[in-house]
């Protein structure tokens, strides 16, 4: 009864003041419920893809958006984990639920390696340079295709579960759980210390931060994340080839991390679930299935010429404001901070207005 | 086969240099990582093959409108799509990635995924050292060097050069002393890229037209780029001979090299990087703050 009334306050005092959590509540309750309210296998299909690729987005922006190591292969995270997963449940036999955190554990060594060689790289060189890794995995997959698959990759995958809804449902929960993971982490002291080395790192070294133990610990995060997702796709689709490798997904991460805006956790999930479904939704059309990818890269385009910082920042932003006195954000329709009562609109005199004008 | 990794290496090395000094003189100029650059080499090529097959125009009159054409719409791309979100640093970068693939779709739209072949230039070939090189291929060389050679003239001994080479070493300073930032970039812009179309018009008879045709020479430039050490014309060049060189090596001399080439490549700009973090020639330059 104690936490009924606690839950109650704090969805009263903390989320419906905010049209963004309402809407984060609302989302994530929408996920939960669907399939018991709409049950159509290609649906559940679509989303469960939208949630694995959504958990990849949100490790990228760990990494990306708050650490300032931008990431150009972020697919040798992805791809670490579907191949070892599929390797390991393949090949050995084990169940896969077992060899799915043996993938994000293998991908977490991968990241810790590159976060290591890139330690010293800053900027555009480690974009460039992080660019080869998968490539150079790719290239050994290729030379080695009795291991590998070769250009087919490992396939008859072993399924999690048989149903599409239970497929669903595990993957939309690890994706809740991982990116709201992700999101407490970020916005902890560990993801001020983030911001900090993206912002200035001689400055934060300065202050006494073991600033490359802070970026291999991100790197591994962010890749046990992305391997995770690479992992759970490899047994959705019960494949793990060469495309989970690819230039082409670690680009698509970049443009749905930086379409959703970065170093937010939230726009790059949001950037996926608007993006992911609007692509599949377009490919359905017959005439319209050629040029999807086109279509795909026109409103990326057009919608960065309007929104330079990303979706998330400019919706949030329309619907939010900033307290100017305590810095809290309040809905865009008070007046007045609903925590410090200072004025949020700037109160122009009549005479002040007159002068506005001329 | 010393003499086929010499040939190829330095014929591949020719052509990696033309993009990866063009990459290079934009990123420095202008600080922006130009992903849809090797996009335009693409468009090039297929410039060059409407113009050639399809229009039936001579291989002179055909090369140079293809090379002007593509060269006046990245202009235009420049100031519609890159000039408004520059001070976004993360924008443009998608933005590019958005253009390149804008142009690889279009291109599949209007001529389909086939691989498309376009008729030598020059029949015919030499034999120097016992290798018979097709003609083609000293076209290559001879156009890269010459190209390059322009390149370094425009970039050294004219005042445009001057102001491009100002504006990449300050930005500030450069607007300061009075040059107008904003037409220097879009003139390294043009320049960048009439680099990049020259060698898809040159390379298009040798290798196949196809709308993927930029992925694969995009990130050895970027590898070439990245161990000569960003924004520095040197560098670029004798990293794009090295990696040109690795290349012909690996194919040649290593079993399964063809799957190979692109990983050892890459390996070795890794190898570069942990040594010397800035590239072969870069300069560490301090971060803006």
């Amino acid at each position: 009864m104690y936490w009924l009334r606690w839950g109650w306050a704090e969805l009263k005092n903390e989320v419906v003041v905010l049209p963004s959590r309402t809407l984060v509540l609302a989302w994530a309750a929408a996920l939960l419920v669907l399939p018991a309210v709409y049950d159509d296998a290609y649906v559940l299909r679509i989303l469960t893809m939208t949630c694995i690729f959504a958990i990849f987005a949100a490790s990228w922006d760990l990494l990306a958006g708050y650490t300032g190591q931008v990431n150009f292969g972020h697919a040798l995270f992805f791809g670490a984990g579907a191949y070892t997963s599929a390797l390991m449940s393949h090949k050995l036999g084990i169940t896969p639920w077992a060899t799915i955190w043996a993938g994000a554990a293998v991908a977490m060594l991968f990241g810790a390696l590159v976060g290591y060689l890139c330690l010293r790289l800053r900027g555009s060189y480690l974009s460039l340079a992080t660019l080869a890794f998968p490539l150079i995995a790719l290239g050994l997959l290729f030379a080695f295709p009795d291991f590998s698959g070769g250009e087919l990759g490992i396939s008859g995958v072993r399924r999690l579960m048989l149903t599409p809804t239970a497929n669903y449902y595990i993957a939309s929960i690890s994706m809740l759980a991982i990116v709201f993971g992700l999101w407490q982490l970020a916005d902890s002291n560990f993801g001020i210390v983030l911001h900090a080395i993206r912002d200035d790192e001689v400055a934060a070294r300065a202050s006494g931060i073991n600033t490359p133990r802070y970026k291999l610990t991100v790197f591994a995060v962010s890749a046990a994340a992305a391997g995770f997702a690479g992992a759970l796709f490899a047994h959705y689709l019960r494949v793990a080839g060469p495309s989970t490798l690819e230039v082409a997904l670690s680009f698509q991460v970049v443009i749905w991390g930086i379409f959703g805006g970065v170093a937010t956790i939230y726009g790059p999930v949001a950037a996926v679930f608007i993006l992911y479904p609007l692509t599949e939704w377009l490919g359905s059309f017959k005439a319209l299935g050629e040029l999807r990818l086109l279509i795909f890269a026109a409103i990326v385009l057009l919608v960065l010429l309007f929104m330079p910082r990303g979706l998330t920042p400019w919706v949030r932003d329309k619907i939010e404001t900033q307290c100017p006195r305590c810095k809290q954000r309040n809905g865009a329709w008070r007046s007045v901070c609903r925590l410090c009562g200072a004025a949020l609109k700037a109160q122009v005199a009549g005479a002040q207005r007159l002068v506005g004008h001329q | 086969m010393l003499q086929d990794i010499l040939v190829t290496g330095l014929v591949n090395g020719g052509v990696y240099a033309l993009l990866a000094v063009g990459f290079s003189l934009i990123f420095g100029v202008a600080r922006i990582v130009n992903i849809a650059h090797t996009a335009f080499y693409m468009l090039a090529a297929y410039a060059f093959y409407t113009l050639l097959v399809k229009v039936g125009l001579g291989f002179l009159a055909s090369s140079v409108l293809a090379v002007a054409g593509v060269t006046l719409f990245s202009v235009l791309c420049y100031r519609l799509v890159i000039e408004p979100v520059r001070e976004h640093e993360a924008a443009v970068l998608i933005a590019t990635i958005a253009l390149a693939l804008i142009f690889q779709e279009l291109m599949l739209f209007s001529f389909g995924g086939n691989y498309l072949g376009i008729p030598s230039t020059l029949e015919g070939g030499v034999r120097v050292l016992g290798v018979s090189i097709p003609y083609q291929r000293m076209l290559i060389l001879v156009v890269a060097a010459a190209m390059l050679t322009a390149a370094w003239f425009i970039l050294y001994r004219t005042r445009l050069g001057l102001a491009i080479r100002a504006t990449a070493n300050d930005l500030e300073v450069a607007s300061l002393m009075g040059m107008n930032v904003h037409r220097i970039a879009m003139a390294t812009v043009a320049i960048s890229v009439a680099l990049a179309a020259i060698a898809g018009v040159v390379v298009a008879p040798v290798f196949v037209v196809d709308p993927f045709m930029w992925l694969s020479p995009l990130v050895t430039m970027l590898a070439i780029v990245v161990l000569g050490g960003l924004g520095s014309l040197k560098g670029s060049l004798i990293g794009a001979l090295i990696i040109g060189y690795v290349e012909a090596i690996t194919v040649f001399a290593v079993p399964a090299g063809a799957y190979l080439k692109g990983a050892v490549a890459l390996a070795i700009m890794v190898g570069v990087l942990l040594a010397r973090p800035e590239g072969l020639f870069g300069v560490a330059f301090e971060e803006e703050r």
